[in-house]
């Protein structure tokens, strides 16, 4: 055991790791972000958002979630140097024109790189002022949970004064798209890394990582095009 | 023969593993379209000899793409244009007159460039010298049904053993590494009974070593599955993640 994480495959088994559970991470969050499309006043969202900063096992989550994106960007970076390396200095002349390669694949580190600064923003706009500084749009807002009236941080209010904003919505779309590349192949290669693919298990994973990709991809633009378009008061 | 083609050709010539290295690019006339690519390099090589110039070092043996000697990355793709065959099968017909064809050594920094297009491909001796064989003597061919076999393992192994160690995938490989080699070589014996024994010892043995030499970290591009002459399937990579970790697992 003690040196699989010095292996090729120990630090796949890593990179597959961290970024399935990154996957669920998306899932959750594109799922409380969904809320503000259906609901004009944002309360849905407000309680939504109230949960996640309530909830004990959210809390417990949080740093393993700053751990898995750590961890996922420190191999993901480690393993493409090492890949440069053994590539060697000698570049082909001819290029290289193998067909059926997902251009996805070949580039993961760069759209890691996209998204990684797209991270950088979006913790800046609304992590930072949601936990640590605060916000003048934040100050509290009554909402009814389940017929008990509530105050909660109005998260609404933040999300929709930022996407007011056409730069922030540019660059979230952009974020998103570098995103769902990166999932395309992400996705499926996780089970490969692990072992759990087969011929068959091989085109199934695609089919649904590339579907989940462009769910997710697709889900948060729409969301910020929504709030720039449609929900400004 | 009025279809004959005349060619350029970019050769990579380079003297020794220390050079520097350096294209130069030569003419060919009336190469008939029915030769193979190799013959052509023969046909190329009298002509230099005959201008008393020395002839371009590459390897070849069989010539019926079973030896896994020949190698050249042709004009952007290992073994050339053509899908699933060996640069050896090659052939002109395959190319238009008065093209102009780069030839390259395999690249990569497990692979260094002994001289012109040959390259070292002792990392694989290694890497199969490390495990990639049963210890004790299993016996000549058993006879059919003595061991019972599902028909779908003895078929997998089959497809896994055709890997003939070309090198073809490191050197399609953005990452230069050698998994689809070791995992064909790991799951031809790991799917038999024979192999099964020392499976665990063998895939940590020979990934070890691969890692040692400096072969690259698989991404799963699949660009190896797409340039191997011999089809063996990515597939095989998953298997070999599997039989590793499960042996790492175990200790």
């Amino acid at each position: 055991m003690s040196n699989l994480l010095c292996s090729s495959i120990g630090k796949k088994l890593l990179m597959s790791l961290s970024g399935l559970f990154l996957v669920t991470f998306l899932v959750i969050h594109l799922t409380v972000n969904s809320l503000l499309l259906f609901d004009e006043s944002g309360d849905l969202f407000n309680a939504a958002a109230h949960f996640m900063a309530t909830n004990p096992l959210i809390r417990i989550m949080e740093p393993l979630l700053g751990l898995g994106f750590f961890v996922h960007i420190l191999y993901g970076s480690l393993l493409t140097a090492q890949n440069n390396k053994a590539r060697g200095n000698d570049k082909y002349d001819s290029g290289n024109k193998t067909k059926d390669v997902m251009w996805a694949s070949k580039n993961m580190w760069v759209l890691g790189l996209t998204i990684f600064a797209f991270l950088v923003v979006h913790v800046w706009q609304f992590w930072v002022k949601m936990r640590l500084t605060g916000d003048p749009l934040l100050d509290h807002t009554h909402i009814d949970v389940a017929g008990v009236e509530t105050q909660v941080e109005n998260s609404y209010a933040l999300v929709n004064a930022t996407f007011s904003q056409l730069w922030v919505v540019i660059l979230y779309v952009l974020g998103s798209l570098g995103l769902a590349l990166h999932l395309t192949h992400g996705f499926w290669s996780a089970f490969q890394s692990l072992g759990a693919s087969n011929n068959i298990w091989r085109k199934r994973l695609t089919v649904v990582g590339v579907i989940f990709a462009w769910v997710v991809g697709i889900g948060f633009s729409v969301i910020a095009i929504a709030q720039f378009l449609f929900f400004q008061s | 023969m009025d279809n004959n083609i005349s060619l350029d050709l970019k050769i990579w010539r380079q003297n020794d593993a220390r050079d520097k290295g350096r294209f130069e690019t030569y003419h060919l006339d009336a190469v008939s379209p029915d030769s193979s690519f190799l013959e052509m390099m023969d046909i190329l090589n009298e002509q230099l000899i005959n201008e008393d110039k020395e002839p371009i070092a590459f390897d070849h043996d069989c010539r019926e793409g079973i030896c896994g000697m020949c190698s050249l990355y042709i004009n952007g793709r290992p073994h050339g244009p053509d899908d699933d065959i060996t640069t050896c099968q090659l052939h002109m017909r395959r190319f238009k007159n008065g093209e102009t064809i780069t030839i390259e050594p395999w690249r990569s920094a497990g692979f260094p460039v002994i001289k012109d297009l040959i390259v070292n491909r002792s990392g694989f001796d290694q890497i199969i010298a490390a495990g990639g064989y049963t210890s004790v003597s299993t016996g000549g061919v058993p006879d059919a049904n003595a061991i019972p076999i599902p028909k779908p393992d003895a078929d997998e192994a089959m497809d896994a053993a055709s890997c003939i160690g070309c090198g073809a995938c490191v050197a399609a490989c953005k990452n230069g590494s050698a998994m689809l080699f070791v995992s064909a070589k790991v799951s031809h014996l790991a799917l038999l009974p024979q192999g099964k024994v020392e499976a665990a010892r063998r895939a940590k043995a020979m990934v070890s070593k691969m890692d040692e030499l400096g072969f690259g970290n698989c991404t799963n591009t699949g660009a190896c599955e797409v340039e191997c002459p011999k089809g063996i399937s990515i597939a095989n990579i998953a298997r070999l993640n599997r039989e590793y970790l499960c042996a790492k697992m175990q200790d």
